[in-house]
């Protein structure tokens, strides 16, 4: 017992000094994992969303007067890490959460809550969260994975001419709460389009697949969707490049979906596609805004080569969402230096416009959204981008289309009904 | 001169016989628990919670059922996680389906479903030793973890796959859910640990722990002097499973609250737990308590210093961190192989004859 009293007196005085500062600066926490099995994704979207907290500081001094502090904290795509990054930095006055995990967010959807946090999973998390009705705190906006699940059977019903009636779907997920979330939704859809779907589990973290592809080698599906992350995506795209199977029918979710992912297999990758929420390539005005005051000035997160890669540009894209929120939140209450429950507010209340989008260099980036107090899943759009290998660029070839609303939202509904009645929770009243 | 025997007169069977004989350590342990009963629930934060005092006394409480299987009768078990996520599942089915239910028997039934399940994995020990075995254990924990991922009914059919721990009372406190008080928390792992190390402690002791020991040591002589060895190893495994699955369905229902079984009951658990106790000392209740500090506690206090305190990037910080641990882990196994527990009697001994040690 002794040891264990002289480690928490010296934690107690490493916790005294390390909370010791205090700042009225605007508290974004980065949840990141720059190691472990996830770390080739984290690490792109960890340095995009510092590198816009720190442009924004460094050209426009801040949001609304008032600069930001980004707070980083490594999970390593843990869960256990990721509570004790969420206790770790709640207290220095986090503004919202972007856990970049479905594991970690499920652990913080009531934990938020009670603590009048907002968490905002960006495209992934518990699904049912969009709605705001029963999920007070919790947003994941612009699209979910019901959303990316729908929009890829759409396109694949495009590809088949309009009918899908027996054709195969094998679905290769991640086996965790984040592969098994589309699962649902697919069954729904193949009730109503009639295709055959079978699942295919690939365990944490996803380095042996050699079994799931060779059962897709036997059984021959029509169409291969695949719900992975980390080092999980490139094995599976080597794979399915080993056996040769047809890339144009290899459709991943938007988190299997970035260079990373494809250039381990080389040309042999060419073809393959994923669905995306927003656009690709560093061809937009914010861009040389962070070179400039950014990657230049030395003061990027990473090395600066990541931008314009589609991980880089999402972290961007969510920290650009936060900044907007906490814009608006500022707005709302007239206050520059916001607390938790009004950047709640600001988030309930984003208006992103195509004119506000150009207004800060990205135009054309992403869809319009429109969050209320019922849909905090914001407008669930989504298009269909393909790897070309040749070039070493994704190109978007669909346009932003819509999920089957009314499969997805009746299922959402049906989910977070169960979560209400499993805490007891009565639904707002949205007015 | 400050830990010694001499001058201490026991003039009953109870006084001899009693856990703590010295009273040195008595005194220690007595001042221990006053202070962590009575002082530090009015200090805790939630980052104390969470982050430091939890962790340690699920995992302590683990290490300690491991340490009764391995530790004291030497049968290997690489099924930890596996077990814990009995215990998880349990409780989650006893918490939902039965929402009325008590949190401490919710608790307790978790782990008396584990120790059943225990017993059953227990039953190659009877034929299979050492290594095979510990391939045997290695199997119950990929089984278990594939039951828990394939049955729907074990996660009541959510989308996800995921587990939640409702908000459960006693004596009207929140014991889990978001809205449970810190001390609430504390207070009821830390009465659980405490009771069930007592009793460990006292286990180990009596008829049964002599048994185990009997059957480490040599199955076949204590055979031949009467030890049955399947009583013997199956109680090891009931009780070994019983503290498991307590300390799984504490980690699921107050620790983490949600929990899926691939990520949270992972065969790197089992490991974890094994370290604990090798570091900490086999067959020791004290050792099982360092071990689980050393392995939990350290990570987080290296983190808090290196970030916290200097600054530097997190991901360096996080390599740094594996690199310490492993010099640590063999550091101390060449130092002394017999865990920290063994470097502690040691000390005890140089304390008891200190200044004058001729």
């Amino acid at each position: 017992m002794k040891h264990k009293n002289l480690t928490a007196a010296a934690l107690a005085v490493v916790m005294v000094i390390g909370t010791g500062v205090a700042s009225a600066d605007l508290v974004f926490p980065s949840l990141s994992y720059r190691t472990g099995p996830y770390a080739p994704n984290g690490i792109p979207f960890a340095d995009g969303y510092a590198d816009y907290f720190t442009l924004l500081n460094e050209r426009d001094g801040g949001i609304g007067g008032e600069k930001t502090k980004l707070i980083e904290c490594e999970t390593g795509y843990n869960t256990e890490k990721g509570v004790e990054c969420y206790e770790s930095t709640k207290g220095e006055g986090a503004l919202v959460y972007q856990p970049l995990s479905t594991g970690i967010t499920y652990q913080l959807i009531p934990k938020a809550t009670a603590d009048g946090i907002p968490v905002h999973s960006m495209g992934y998390g518990r699904t049912s969260a969009a709605n705001g009705k029963v999920f007070s705190h919790i947003f994941n906006y612009p699209g979910t994975y019901w959303d990316a699940a729908s929009i890829i059977v759409k396109h694949i019903v495009d590809q088949e001419g309009g009918d899908v009636k027996g054709k195969k779907i094998a679905l290769v997920y991640h086996n965790s709460a984040y592969g098994k979330e589309p699962i649902r939704t697919l069954e729904e859809l193949s009730k109503k389009h009639g295709y055959e779907l079978s699942l295919l589990a690939v365990d944490h973290p996803g380095q042996e697949q050699k079994s799931q592809w060779l059962q897709i080698r036997r059984e021959r599906p029509d169409y291969v969707l695949m719900w992975g992350w980390g080092v999980m995506n490139q094995v599976a795209i080597q794979e399915a490049a080993n056996i040769r199977y047809d890339m144009n029918k290899f459709i991943g979710v938007w988190w299997s979906a970035s260079e990373n992912d494809v250039l381990p297999a080389g040309d042999a990758a060419n073809g393959y596609k994923a669905i995306a929420f927003h656009g690709v390539g560093a061809d937009f005005g914010v861009f040389d805004d962070l070179k400039k005051y950014v990657v230049d000035a030395g003061k990027a997160a990473g090395d600066g080569s990541n931008l314009g890669t589609v991980l880089y540009n999402r972290g961007m894209y969510a920290a650009m969402l936060a900044s907007e929120a906490a814009a608006t939140a500022q707005k709302i209450h007239g206050v520059a230096a916001i607390n938790p429950a009004q950047m709640r507010d600001g988030m309930e209340a984003l208006q992103l416009s195509a004119a506000r989008m150009t207004e800060l260099g990205l135009e054309d980036f992403g869809p319009e959204i429109n969050v209320t107090c019922e849909n905090h899943g914001g407008p669930g759009l989504g298009a269909i981008q393909q790897w070309d290998a040749a070039a070493k660029e994704w190109k978007l070839i669909t346009d932003f289309v819509g999920a089957d609303r009314e499969v997805v939202d009746a299922l959402i509904m049906e989910d977070s009904a169960a979560f209400a009645a499993e805490n007891s929770i009565t639904p707002r009243d949205c007015g | 001169m400050f830990y010694r025997e001499s001058g201490e007169f026991k003039t009953s069977y109870s006084e001899d016989q009693q856990s703590f004989p010295i009273a040195f350590d008595r005194w220690f342990v007595r001042v221990v628990l006053l202070f962590a009963f009575l002082v530090v629930p009015f200090f805790i934060n939630d980052y104390w919670e969470k982050s430091v005092l939890i962790p340690f006394l699920v995992w302590s409480m683990a290490a300690l059922g491991l340490n009764i299987l391995t530790g004291y009768c030497g049968q290997v078990s690489l099924g930890t996680g596996g077990f814990m996520a009995v215990g998880a599942y349990a409780a989650y089915k006893l918490m939902t389906g039965f929402p009325e239910m008590n949190m401490l028997i919710v608790i307790i039934m978790s782990g008396g479903i584990t120790a059943m399940v225990g017993i059953l994995f227990g039953l190659p020990s009877l034929r299979i030793k050492g290594f095979y075995l510990a391939v045997a254990t290695l199997a119950s924990q990929f089984f278990l973890v594939w039951l828990f991922n394939k049955v729907p009914w074990f996660y009541n059919f959510s989308a996800s796959g995921m587990i939640t721990s409702p908000e459960r009372t006693m004596f009207g406190v929140a014991i889990t859910g978001p809205n449970a008080p810190s001390w609430a928390t504390y207070l009821f792992c830390l009465t659980l640990l405490v009771v069930f190390a007592y009793i460990a402690k006292n286990l180990t002791r009596g008829r049964l722990g002599r048994s185990w020991m009997a059957i480490r040591d040599m199955d076949i002589a204590a055979e031949i002097i009467g030890v049955p060895p399947l009583q013997a190893k199956l109680s090891a495994f009931a009780v070994s499973s019983f503290y498991i699955g307590v300390a799984g369905a504490m980690f699921f229902t107050v620790y983490l609250g949600a929990a899926e079984p691939t990520e949270a009951f992972g065969i790197d658990k089992s490991f974890l737990v094994l370290f604990m106790i090798i570091i900490g000392g086999l067959g020791s209740i004290f050792g099982s308590f360092i071990g689980a500090a050393l392995l939990i506690l350290m990570p987080v206090l290296l983190k808090n210093i290196m970030v916290g305190l200097l600054g530097w990037p997190t991901d360096l910080v996080q390599h740094l961190i594996f690199m310490l641990i492993g010099g640590f882990i063999i550091f101390f196994l060449i130092v002394e192989p017999h865990g920290l527990a063994q470097l502690w009697r040691i000390t005890k001994e140089k304390l008891r004859l200190w200044p004058f040690p001729h």
